[in-house]
C-alpha cells in the first residue's frame, strides 16, 4: 500500500541530479555568529544523539569559523522546534535537525500555521529503521508467536511510545490494523524510557529504533522481532522484515537537517556543502553503521521532492489511524 | 493591609478561574478506561486553588491571618517610591534588550541603580558599569556558547568585532 | 576484592600530572559555572564535549567528572549567598542557607554545604562502586506508578514546609502544579494552557523562570522595601579558625541531616525519572521530622543546609547509575554525557562493566577523587563569597538583578521567559506581602512534569483503575506512607483546634 525507500528514491534521483550542481557556485557565505542548531527532541533521545555527534564531528574537524550550539526543544512532539524555526530571528544562522514529526506535527497541528514548504532543505544524513522488540522473559521469539499473544490478551497487551501520532504509533496502528490486534498504547516522552520500561518489563514489547535498544540487545535482554525495514538489516540478519509477513510496509525515521524558512541561498549552500563533508566523513559513516541507521544521501532538491512525497503519505497513515 | 488581602484574594480567585477555563478546553473529565483527559489535571487544581482563596475569604471576615488584621497601608510613599524605581528600573532593563543588546542594557542599568539610587562614585559606577558586561561577554558567549541577544541590527558591527576576539 | 583492584587503577588515572590538572581546572570552573544562577553543570558539561578531541578520552572523562561535582557543589552557593536558587536541586538549600546568611552566619552554611556534599558524594560513590549493577535491577523496577507515589510522598514530606497559613501554602503548591502544566501535554500531544495564544508558552513554563523570578526579582524586592533599602549585610570575618570551628558546628547540629541526605539522596537519585530535586526535598523533610528541634529548620538550622546538599550530591553521583547501566539518562547533564560517550565509541548499557571496565573504573575513581579536590578548592573559595556579601547593598543588588535577567535568558534563550520571569518576580513581591508561601510552588513546578505523566501513565495501565497504586508491591507501600504523612498535620491541626476550642468553651 504504501512505497518503500528505495523505489522512491530511484524515482527522484534524476531531479536529484539536475540540483547537484546549485551548490558551491553562490557568492561565499560565512557564519558570523555561534549557529542555533535546534534539536525537534528532548535531550538524550536518538535526534538528539545524532546532533551532538555532528556537533563534535564539525568541532573535531574545524570545519566552521562559529559553532553549532545545541538547543533542545522536543515540546509538543516537535511543534515547539517548528515554531522556533519559523520565528527565528536570523534564519541565516538557524539550523534544525528533523525526525518525522516533521512531517506529522504540521498536519495533526493545523492551528500552528506550519508550512514545511517554506523551510530550507538542507541535508538528509539517513534514515533510522524501526524494530519490534520484547523482553526475552516473555518467551516469545517470532512474530507469529507475538501476535498469537496479543490476540490472547484480549485488548490488555501494553505497548510503550512516545506519543499517539508520533512514528512507533503509527507502526503499531498499522500493526493492528493488518493483524487485526488491539494494544494498550503507553505515551512516554523518549524512546530511552520506553526501552528502561520494557527492560523494567513495565510494558511488554516496544517500537524502538536499533540504537535506542542496542544496548538491552547486546546484553540478552531484548529479543528483536521484526524490522521495518526495505530489506534484512546488516546488523540483525536473522529478523524478518514486514514485507516478508506479505505487507509492503516500511517505515523510516528521517535524520535530516532543515534550515529556518527564508535563509538565504548563500547561507543554505554553505550548510549544505558543509554537512556533505560531514556525511561523507569516516566519522559519520562509522556512526551509521554502529547505531544502524541506513545510510542515505539526499541534497537539497531531493529533499524537497522528498518531503511532497511524505507528507502525502503521513497523511495516508494518520487519516488511516482516525486521526 | 486589610483592604490588599481581600483584594489579592479577589484576584487570585479570578485567576483561578481563568486558568479553570483555559484548562476546559480539554478534556477535564474521567475517559473511561483511560484515567483523566488533557485538561483534568490543571483544571482541578485550579479548581482546589478556587477553593482556598474562599478559605481565605473566610480567614478575612474572622481576622484570623495577619495581614487581615494589620491596618497598616501595603506601600506607604517610600514604599511605593522604592518599588517604582527598582521594579521600574529591571523593566526598563528588560525592555531595552531588545533594542541595545543584553550587554548595552546591562550597562545602563548599572549606571542608573548605582549612580542615581545607589549614589556610589562615578569611578566605582563606571568602572563596574563596564567591566561586567564585557566579563559576562567572554563567559557567555566565550566560554559558555549562550548566545545573548543582540538588540537591533545596529549593533551587529561591533559584535562582530567581538566575536572575531573570541572564536 | 577485584573491584578494589579496578578502582584503585581508576585513581591512579585520576592523579597524574595532567588528569589532576585538569581536575583542579574543572572543579573550579564548575564551581563558578554552578554558583551562577540560571546555570549548571549541564551548561558545564556541553563546552566540554569538543575538548574531549583535545586530551585522551581518558582525561576527557575525568574533567567532564570534575565540572559535574565542582557544579554540584556550586549550586549551595548562590541558594547561601545570594538567595537564589541556581538549580532545581539547590532550592531546599535556600530554607535554612539563606536565614544564616542573614543572621552573619554565610560560613557556617557554606562550610556545612561543602562538608555534606563532600560527606554525600562519599557515600554515593561507596554505594555505586560496591553495587551498581544490583542498584540498576532496582531502578528497573520502579515504573509509572512507583515513580508517581514516590512524587506522592515528596509532597508529603514538603506539606509541613509552608507557612502557617493553610489555604495559602495550598494555594501555593497548586499554583505550581498548574504552571508546570503549561506548554504540550505530554500523553496526548495537545497543546494547554497557551495563554493569549502567545506562542512562547508552547514550551512550557521552565523552573528557573519562576525560581529566579520569585527568588532574585522578588524576594530581592521585598527585602529593599522592607528595609528600606539598609540591609544589614554579613560582618562575619574569614579566617582558617574560623572555618574549624564552623565544620565543627556544622557537622555537630547536621550530622544526622547529612546521613539522611546521603543514603535517601542515592536512592532517589538512581531511579531515572526522579533524579535529585525529590531527593533532596525529601531528605530535608525527612531530616526535619526527626530532628529534636523541627521548630530551628527554616530559621537558619545547618541540619537543613547539610540534609538538601547531601542529598543532591548523592543523587547527582546515582543518576549517573541508570546512564552507565541502562544507556537511560536521568538528566539533562547526563544526557549530554550519554552522548558524548557515543562519539568516543563507547555503549552505554548493560554490557558496559564487562566490556569496557577500564572506562567505568576510571570514571568512577575520578569521581573519588573530584570530589576531594571539590571540597578543598570549595572551602579556599569561601572567603570570596563571603567578601562579595559584604558589598554594599546598593551594589550587590543590581548585581543580583543583573545575574537574575541574564541568568535567566540562559536558561531558555528566550526574551518571552526573561519577560515572564519579571511579571513573577512583580507578583512574588506582592504575594509575599500577604504572607502567601512561594516556595512550594517553586517545587510543585519542578515536580509536576513528573507526577502528571506517571499518573496517567499508570491509569493507562490499569485501564483507568486508581487501585493500581495500592496493589503492587513496591508503589503500594510508598502510597500509603505518603497519604500518612499528607494527612498527619491535618489530622494535629484539627486536634489542635478541639483541645483549643475546648479550652476557649
Amino acid at each position: 500500500m504504501i512505497f518503500g525507500r528505495r523505489s522512491f528514491t530511484a524515482m527522484i534521483g534524476a531531479a536529484a541530479f539536475a540540483f547537484a550542481q546549485a551548490p558551491g557556485q553562490a557568492a561565499a557565505f560565512e557564519p558570523t555568529k555561534p549557529i542555533d542548531f535546534v534539536i525537534m527532541a528532548g535531550a538524550g533521545g536518538g535526534a538528539d544523539q545524532i546532533a551532538r555527534f555532528i556537533q563534535s564531528v564539525a568541532e573535531q574537524k574545524d570545519l566552521m569559523p562559529r559553532p553549532l550550539i545545541p538547543n533542545n526543544k522536543g515540546g509538543g512532539s516537535g511543534a515547539e522546534a517548528l515554531i522556533a524555526l519559523q520565528g527565528a530571528s536570523d534564519a541565516d544562522h538557524t539550523i534544525l535537525v528533523t525526525l518525522n514529526s516533521f512531517f506529522t506535527t504540521p498536519l495533526r497541528q493545523t492551528n500552528l500555521g506550519i508550512d514545511i514548504q517554506t523551510f530550507t532543505p538542507v541535508a538528509m544524513m539517513g534514515v533510522d529503521p524501526f524494530v519490534l522488540w520484547v523482553h526475552k522473559d516473555s518467551g516469545i521469539t517470532t512474530f507469529e508467536e507475538w501476535v498469537d499473544a496479543v490476540k490472547a490478551a484480549d485488548g490488555e497487551y501494553v505497548m510503550g511510545g512516545t506519543g499517539k501520532g508520533q512514528e512507533d504509533s503509527l507502526v503499531i496502528t498499522f500493526m493492528e490494523q493488518a493483524f487485526d490486534l488491539r494494544i494498550k498504547y503507553i505515551p512516554y516522552d523518549g524512546g530511552g524510557a520506553v526501552a528502561k520500561d520494557l527492560a523494567g518489563k513495565q510494558i511488554m514489547a516496544s517500537v524502538n529504533n536499533p540504537a535506542e535498544a542496542k544496548g538491552f540487545f547486546a546484553a540478552g535482554d531484548f529479543v528483536p522481532l521484526l524490522s521495518f525495514s526495505d530489506e534484512r538489516m546488516a546488523g540483525f540478519p536473522d529478523v524478518p522484515t514486514m514485507k516478508e509477513k506479505g505487507h509492503d510496509f516500511s517505515y523510516y525515521n528521517q535524520r535530516a537537517v532543515v534550515g529556518a524558512p527564508g535563509m538565504s541561498d548563500e547561507a543554505a549552500a554553505y550548510y549544505q556543502s558543509m554537512f556533505e563533508t560531514i556525511y561523507n566523513s569516516e566519522e559519520w559513516q562509522g556512526y551509521m553503521t554502529s547505531e544502524s541507521l541506513d545510510p542515505l544521501w539526499m541534497d537539497a532538491g531531493a529533499q524537497k521532492e522528498y518531503w511532497n512525497t511524505q507528507v502525502e503519505r503521513h497523511k495516508e497513515l494518520l487519516a488511516a489511524m482516525g486521526e | 493591609m486589610r483592604l490588599g488581602e481581600i483584594i489579592t484574594a479577589g484576584v487570585l480567585a479570578l485567576l483561578s478561574i481563568y486558568l479553570m477555563s483555559e484548562s476546559a478546553e480539554l478534556e477535564i473529565g474521567y475517559v473511561r478506561g483511560e484515567g483523566p483527559g488533557g485538561g483534568a489535571w490543571p483544571f482541578w487544581l485550579s479548581a482546589i486553588m478556587l477553593v482556598t482563596t474562599v478559605f481565605i475569604a473566610i480567614n478575612w471576615v474572622r481576622r484570623t491571618s495577619p495581614p487581615s488584621r494589620s491596618e497598616e497601608p501595603v506601600l506607604d510613599r517610600e514604599g511605593w517610591k522604592t518599588l517604582l524605581f527598582v521594579g521600574g528600573g529591571i523593566l526598563g532593563f528588560v525592555a531595552l534588550i531588545d533594542v541595545i543588546s543584553m550587554y548595552g542594557a546591562m550597562f545602563l542599568f548599572l549606571l542608573y541603580y548605582l549612580k542615581f539610587l545607589g549614589r556610589h562614585s562615578w569611578f566605582l559606577t563606571l568602572s563596574l558599569a563596564i567591566c561586567l558586561p564585557i566579563g559576562f561577554f567572554f563567559f557567555f558567549e566565550g566560554l559558555m556558547r549562550i548566545t545573548m541577544p543582540k538588540g537591533m541590527d545596529f549593533t551587529e558591527p561591533f559584535f562582530n568585532v567581538m566575536y572575531e576576539i573570541i572564536y | 576484592m577485584e573491584i578494589l583492584g579496578l578502582l584503585g587503577d581508576g585513581m591512579l588515572l585520576a592523579v597524574q600530572p595532567l588528569n589532576l590538572a585538569l581536575i583542579l581546572v574543572g572543579v573550579t570552573l564548575g564551581l563558578f559555572i554552578g554558583a551562577m544562577p540560571g546555570l549548571g553543570s549541564v551548561n558545564g558539561v556541553a563546552i566540554l564535549l569538543p575538548i574531549t578531541f583535545l586530551v585522551p578520552p581518558g582525561s576527557a572523562i575525568i574533567f567532564l567528572a570534575a565540572i559535574y561535582y565542582g557544579a554540584m557543589y556550586g549550586g549551595a552557593i548562590s541558594s547561601i549567598t545570594l538567595g537564589i536558587p541556581g538549580a532545581s536541586t539547590a532550592v531546599a538549600t535556600t530554607f535554612d542557607g539563606r536565614p544564616l546568611a542573614l543572621r552573619g552566619r554565610a560560613s557556617l552554611a557554606l562550610v556545612t554545604a561543602a562538608i555534606a556534599s563532600f560527606i554525600g558524594g562519599s557515600v554515593a560513590n561507596i554505594l555505586f562502586t560496591a553495587f551498581a549493577p544490583l542498584l540498576a535491577a532496582v531502578a528497573l523496577s520502579f515504573g509509572p506508578p512507583e515513580i508517581f507515589a514516590l512524587m506522592l510522598l515528596a509532597f508529603a514530606t514538603f506539606v509541613g514546609l509552608g507557612g502557617d497559613d493553610i489555604p495559602k501554602t495550598i494555594f501555593s503548591i497548586c499554583l505550581g502544579l498548574v504552571l508546570a502544566a503549561v506548554g504540550f501535554d505530554q500523553i496526548s500531544g495537545a497543546p494547554r494552557l497557551v495563554f493569549f495564544d502567545i506562542t512562547g508558552f508552547l514550551q512550557g513554563i521552565n523552573f528557573l523562570v519562576l525560581a529566579i523570578g520569585v527568588y532574585g526579582i522578588g524576594e530581592m524586592l521585598w527585602t529593599i522595601e522592607t528595609t528600606r533599602g539598609k540591609v544589614t549585610t554579613s560582618e562575619a570575618k574569614m579566617s582558617v579558625k574560623g572555618i574549624v570551628n564552623d565544620s565543627k558546628e556544622g557537622m555537630k547540629r547536621g550530622w544526622k541531616g547529612t546521613t539522611i541526605g546521603s543514603f535517601l539522596g542515592f536512592f532517589v537519585g538512581i531511579l531515572p525519572a526522579a533524579g535529585a530535586t525529590p531527593g533532596s526535598l525529601m531528605a530535608y523533610g525527612v531530616a526535619k521530622m526527626v530532628s529534636k528541634n523541627p521548630k530551628e529548620f527554616g530559621q537558619g538550622h545547618p541540619g537543613g543546609v547539610a540534609a538538601p546538599e547531601a542529598a543532591n550530591n548523592s543523587a547527582s553521583t546515582g543518576s549517573m547509575l541508570p546512564m552507565l547501566t541502562l544507556g537511560i539518562p536521568g538528566s539533562p547533564t547526563t544526557a549530554i554525557l550519554l552522548g558524548g560517550m557515543v562519539i568516543w565509541g563507547l555503549t552505554p548499557g548493560p554490557r558496559l562493566f564487562v566490556e569496557q571496565s577500564e572506562f567505568v573504573w576510571g570514571l568512577i575513581g575520578s569521581f573519588y577523587v573530584s570530589n576531594v579536590a571539590a571540597l578543598v578548592i570549595n572551602l579556599a573559595f569561601i572567603p570570596l563569597f563571603i567578601w562579595m556579601l559584604r558589598m554594599p547593598f546598593t551594589v550587590l543588588a543590581p548585581l543580583i538583578f543583573v545575574l537574575s535577567i541574564v541568568g535567566g535568558y540562559a536558561a531558555t534563550k528566550d526574551m518571552h521567559d526573561v519577560w515572564l520571569m519579571v511579571l513573577f518576580g512583580l507578583s512574588a513581591f506582592f504575594l509575599r506581602k500577604f504572607d502567601y508561601p512561594l516556595a512550594p510552588a517553586v517545587l510543585a513546578i519542578v515536580l509536576g512534569p513528573i507526577a502528571e505523566p506517571t499518573l496517567r501513565q499508570s491509569l493507562l495501565l490499569s485501564s483507568g483503575d486508581p487501585s493500581i497504586f495500592f496493589t503492587r508491591p513496591i508503589a503500594g507501600p510508598i502510597t500509603v506512607i505518603a497519604i500518612i504523612l499528607l494527612f498527619l498535620p491535618l489530622i494535629n491541626l484539627v486536634r489542635r483546634r478541639m483541645r483549643e476550642g475546648n479550652a476557649a468553651g
